[in-house]
């Protein structure tokens, strides 16, 4: 039964010089003792090397999950930082609360969603995760531990939202709530033929729906460039007896490792075709239960397998929307011409509310996350051109989707990567922190 | 609607045991030594299941608290339909080879604390005639080997008082159970390197629970293939067992 601790993205491959398991928040084994540096895992949906310490510890934290409290009045909820979104949904749903913010799967868990400041489908109007966490404990190597808050610990608090997992250990957590009415989402699908009406879409929607993400063609060139589906919605209001009766999801596995060639340029675009075609009218409605409106991919079990044995590589930029989405257009037309990209494409507008996170991702703009199958050079090569666009505008990568960055793209998304410094435990670090700290040889 | 009582309640075994049991109209006693893990399953329980509990702090080198732990426990439970006993430890059987102290007090939470507790929870299933007692205990105890003899012998110990126990609780109807898992990955085992035998505490559990719907009242392997490994063990002829270095 051995355990192989991978990323989502099965890239870059590690080796771990040990992973222990943790069990207890009352009882975590002396950090300062353990001889290589440590990084905590979750759930292991970070795409590239941010959840990995090669050669050095992982602190599983997936044991660490237990609930601690939960006042149904309030919405207002407590629990160890290795509980997962899934199971925290079980609890919470049927008593009339949502998460305030939630990634597209809910497979992670609370310490990750810190660590990484997640952000969803909400983000133009609720920003991110760690905007609703009110308070979290901090466990340091030197075995100090710290209540974090906006008015305790407020320097440490900032540093580990978004901080990758390096400022410490948490332990739990607590955030609010939102309240919803029932388990379903009025869910709208609009087609749209190119950016143009994207963006107008995007501008009329934001302000009367709460959800709002878009699947996006990524291989379409000529007059179908920059098509794809707008996906819109808000929790429905509906009383309990007009609801549909709800269906057990279903989960199917992703069975085997696929190989690679089944992935090329020309079943890209059939598969983006089908996709955008699987929508005949221009705009439906209907309503929808929350899992499969929030986490469509949730329900085919390890779908990363997808892409073959040697994984892939998730590329997400965030860039300004200032020219009237010059850049976005850049870097579509780039991918579309490379022919690589999937059908997992993905383009949001995201919103001006601010994180506290120093070195979290989301800002206002526009962002685009997309698969590649990795074909090794080929493929950074591409990635090389789109870092120019993106720096070229100002814009920045999400490290939790990265295996590929360079130190200097790493700085210049993060203006405050120095100051984060301090905020860093001597014992903690990961993968990506190595290489994205990495001097010029 | 069951009455459980579980002792080593934070054992990890016992906690996946216990979250397949907090459904319907259940009712869980829980014992265990420490009182924040204690109380941290508690409210865990509570939040995710909407269930009754009770807890009992109860170390089980204490014998003379084992009284006012059942007393309590049945003043709650009325009924007990279930015990299940899950505390235990790991020695580190060369320092027992060389502290007679740590193998005396290994011996004693691995061996007799069970017994005594077993005796005390036999006469109440007496009275009730009714009832299900599950011990956990370990395919260590079928053979001695020289890397942890004193589990193996305390584990032993047990399943033999075991044995007379359900020849002697059978004619009241009550059923003894008695679980040898294999290796299980758990806080107990964390410092040993892994492999293919071992298993996740949540399938012992379900073994467990499906020995106990099923009120069997004998001596099972988890997970089952156990019952084939330790026949090949039990059947390595003294002389050639006494030369490997198992």
């Amino acid at each position: 039964m051995k355990q192989h601790y991978k990323s989502w993205g099965l890239y870059p491959p590690a080796k771990h010089k040990n992973v222990i398991k943790l069990h207890w928040i009352s009882d975590i084994p002396d950090l300062s003792r353990i001889e290589t540096l440590v990084l905590p895992y979750g759930l292991g949906r970070s795409y590239g090397d941010n959840c990995l310490n090669n050669d050095n510890t992982l602190l599983d934290t997936s044991g660490i999950s237990r609930f601690i409290e939960f006042d149904k009045k309030s919405g207002i909820i407590k629990c160890e930082a290795g509980v997962s979104f899934a199971k925290i949904l079980k609890v919470i749903v049927p008593n009339g609360w949502f998460f305030p913010v939630t990634p597209g799967t809910k497979f992670v868990t609370v310490g990750g969603a810190i660590a990484n400041d997640v952000h969803g489908k909400n983000h133009h109007t609720a920003g991110t995760f760690g905007k609703h966490i009110i308070s979290f404990e901090l466990l340091k190597s030197s075995g100090k531990k710290y209540i974090c808050s906006a008015t305790k610990n407020t320097e440490l608090y900032k540093a580990t939202i978004g901080g990758m997992g390096l400022t410490g250990l948490i332990l739990w957590a607590q955030f609010k709530l939102k309240p919803i009415n029932n388990a379903y989402i009025d869910a709208e699908t609009i087609k749209f033929k190119n950016l143009d009406e994207f963006f107008e879409l995007s501008e009329k929607s934001s302000k009367e729906y709460e959800y709002i993400v878009s699947w996006i063609d990524c291989t379409s060139r000529g007059k179908n460039f920059g098509r794809g589906l707008f996906f819109r919605g808000n929790h429905s209001s509906l009383d309990k007896s007009e609801l549909p009766q709800p269906k057990p999801p279903k989960r199917l596995p992703f069975p085997f490792t696929a190989p690679a060639f089944l992935l090329n340029r020309f079943t890209l675009k059939i598969a983006n075709a089908v996709i955008y075609r699987s929508q005949l009218k221009k705009h439906t409605k209907g309503i929808k239960h929350y899992d499969p409106f929030f986490y469509p991919l949730d329900s085919i079990l390890n779908w990363n397998r997808m892409y073959g044995k040697r994984g892939f590589f998730q590329y997400q930029c965030v860039v300004p929307y200032t020219d009237g989405g010059t850049a976005i257009r850049q870097i579509l037309e780039c991918i579309s011409k490379s022919g690589k990209g999937s059908f997992l494409a993905v383009l949001k507008t995201m919103g001006s509310v601010s994180s506290p996170g120093i070195l979290s991702f989301p800002r206002e703009g526009v962002t685009l996350a997309l698969d590649f199958a990795n074909h090794g050079e080929k493929t950074r090569k591409l990635f090389a051109d789109l870092d120019e666009i993106v720096k070229s505008v100002g814009g920045a990568l999400y490290p939790c989707k990265d295996a590929c960055m360079s130190p200097e793209m790493f700085r210049f998304s993060y203006a405050e990567w120095k100051n984060f410094n301090k905020y860093i435990d001597p014992k903690f670090s990961s993968s990506l922190w190595r290489r994205v700290n990495k001097e010029k040889e | 609607m069951k009455n459980i009582l579980v002792i080593g309640a934070t054992s990890a075994i016992a906690q996946t045991f216990i979250e397949r049991m907090a459904v319907g109209d259940n009712k869980l006693f829980l014992v265990a030594r420490d009182k924040d893990k204690l109380s941290t399953i508690k409210n865990d329980l509570r939040i995710k299941k909407n269930i009754n509990i009770t807890t009992f702090i109860l170390d089980v080198n204490d014998h003379n608290n084992y009284d006012s732990m059942f007393n309590t426990a049945k003043s709650y439970l009325g009924r007990i339909d279930i015990l299940l006993m899950a505390h235990g430890t790991l020695p580190d059987q060369k320092e027992c080879e060389e502290k007679v102290e740590t193998a005396v007090f290994e011996f004693g939470i691995n061996a007799l604390s069970i017994i005594v507790l077993c005796l005390k929870a036999a006469k109440i299933f007496e009275d009730q005639k009714f009832g299900l007692l599950a011990v956990i205990t370990s395919v260590a105890g079928d053979r001695g080997r020289q890397s942890n003899y004193i589990y193996g012998s305390a584990k032993g110990a047990v399943n033999i008082f075991l044995q007379g126990l359900r020849n002697r609780l059978t004619k009241y109807g009550v059923s003894v159970l008695t679980v040898k898992p294999g290796f299980v990955d758990t806080p107990m085992t964390a410092h040993l390197p892994k492999n293919l035998l071992f298993s996740k505490p949540e399938v012992i559990a379900k073994g467990i629970v499906k020995a106990i719907n099923k009120n069997k009242s004998k001596e099972i392997y988890l997970p089952g293939y156990w019952r084939i490994i330790m026949f090949i063990i039990k059947s390595i002829p003294g002389k050639i067992f006494n030369k490997l270095s198992l």
